[in-house]
């Protein structure tokens, strides 16, 4: 067994998933592979979506995967990194927006 | 940013055999890797087999103003190996005869051989159908000498194809030198002013864009537009084609990938994506390639390797061309870089 729990090198044993489950295997792959088609959005801006998400699943694999997916596509660093802050702005925005809710039972509670 | 070859520095990689070897052990002898001979048996495609011969590409020296980051031939001011009148003499006798449509000029920079314009010209009274030279691009503004540069080319009816990583000053002189982004487009633009480029022109100006990294090349379409829409936005820059290509794992890239810890992944993700339909139509069946010395090779790169082409001919002075195509193609591990997903050649994608 590894003695860490992520190893860089397993990303290119993902496939191997199908071998334990073929059915359920193939069809995430079948699935996943025609969500990063060409279609109303580019297959250029779902890789950008796919990077900022990455992030906010904190998803090693996924991070190394899309970095190296936007550059195969001319995605700039600086595309990249705005991406990121979307995820972040949205994850801050999600942590900040239950303020309210916090406000509110305040409000409940205080004379 | 390299300023000399990799010879210049006596660099390990740059002896050729050291390369050899680096590309045959490692992941490749110990099995987690299948060689490229092993993998294009699979689909019984070898020993891999000229077809007709298409295109004659002559390296007219390994001479250039640039020395990039990624460069295969290791190419730049330092290197003196440049062609002989003798041996471009052998060359026109050949290029009188073959019956390959197009002519292919490359380097280094060929355009810094004293005797380029000469060999055009001669060349092009041979009546080649499609006539190319690879130019840098930035040589055009290198030196007043070359200002004319542009007009020649048109007065010949040259294609020009010319190098170009990226569409963002960054990216471009991280891989080619500090400048080479604003030269670029200069030289572009003045390729563009004497007709090059623009929309139903047939003076054709085709862009290469490779990957500054350890990465593959995306979609050429995919790419092919973003250029356009870049270049025409920014700069007002019109061009044909934009040719994909993928970095071989040999010479300065190769030394770059190792010394970046890159080098088994890089190898994974040529495999991975390796390519039996492009195998079909891989450069090497309908291309010839001379050195500036007159040797003879299946491609580009195995000239930069040095593994001379497996026939009795090896040498311009003794071209025969039935002999020439009765041969079997030499192949290794940095075959799998013209073979990766839509697959990669001189002119771009193959499958």
């Amino acid at each position: 067994m590894s003695k860490t729990y992520y190893d860089a090198a397993d990303l290119r044993k993902f496939g191997k998933i199908t071998e334990w489950n073929e059915e359920l295997g193939n069809k995430f792959f079948d699935y996943y592979g025609k969500v990063f088609e060409e279609g109303a959005l580019t297959a250029r801006e779902k890789s950008l979506i796919a990077l900022a998400v990455a992030h906010t699943e904190q998803c090693p694999y996924c991070i190394d995967a899309y970095t190296k997916d936007g550059l195969q596509r001319g995605i700039t660093k600086e595309e990249m990194m705005e991406a990121v802050h979307v995820g972040a702005a949205i994850k801050s925005g999600a942590t900040l927006v239950h303020g309210v809710q916090m406000m509110n039972k305040v409000n409940k509670l205080e004379m | 940013m390299a300023t000399k070859s990799l010879k210049a520095r006596n660099n390990d990689i740059a002896n050729t055999s050291r390369q050899m070897e680096i590309l045959s052990n490692g992941i490749f002898a110990d099995g987690e890797l299948p060689t490229f001979a092993a993998k294009i048996k699979e689909t019984n495609q070898f020993p891999l087999r000229p077809k007709k011969l298409e295109i004659l590409q002559i390296n007219l020296g390994y001479m250039c103003n640039q020395v990039c980051e990624h460069c295969h031939v290791d190419a730049g001011p330092d290197r003196k190996e440049i062609m002989t009148v003798e041996t471009m003499q052998q060359c026109l006798k050949v290029i009188k005869n073959t019956g390959a449509h197009t002519l292919d000029l490359t380097g280094g920079a060929p355009e810094m051989n004293p005797n380029f314009r000469w060999f055009v010209e001669e060349a092009s009274k041979a009546g080649i159908k499609d006539f190319i030279v690879r130019s840098n691009l930035t040589i055009i503004r290198a030196n007043k000498k070359y200002y004319d540069l542009p007009e020649f080319f048109k007065k010949h009816n040259v294609h020009v194809i010319s190098s170009m990583p990226h569409w963002t000053r960054g990216k471009t002189d991280k891989q080619r030198g500090n400048g080479v982004f604003d030269k670029s487009i200069k030289a572009l633009q003045e390729l563009n002013a004497v007709g090059y480029g623009m929309p139903n022109s047939d003076l054709k100006l085709d862009l290469v864009y490779n990957p500054s990294g350890a990465f593959l090349p995306g979609d050429q379409m995919a790419l092919e537009n973003d250029f356009k829409k870049a270049l025409k936005a920014d700069f007002n820059i019109d061009f044909h084609n934009l040719f994909a290509i993928t970095n071989l794992p040999i010479s300065r890239f190769l030394d770059y990938l190792i010394a970046s810890e890159n080098y088994e992944d890089y190898m994974y993700s040529l495999v991975e994506a390796y390519n039996p339909l492009a195998v079909e139509n891989v450069m090497c069946t309908n291309t010839l390639s001379i050195s500036w010395d007159g040797w003879l090779y299946d491609c580009d790169f195995n000239q930069m390797l040095n593994l001379k082409v497996n026939s009795k001919v090896k040498h311009v002075s003794d071209y025969n061309e039935e002999l020439l195509q009765n041969r079997n193609i030499i192949i290794n591990q940095h075959c799998y870089g013209c073979t990766a997903g839509a697959g990669s050649s001189c002119q771009g994608v193959v499958a």
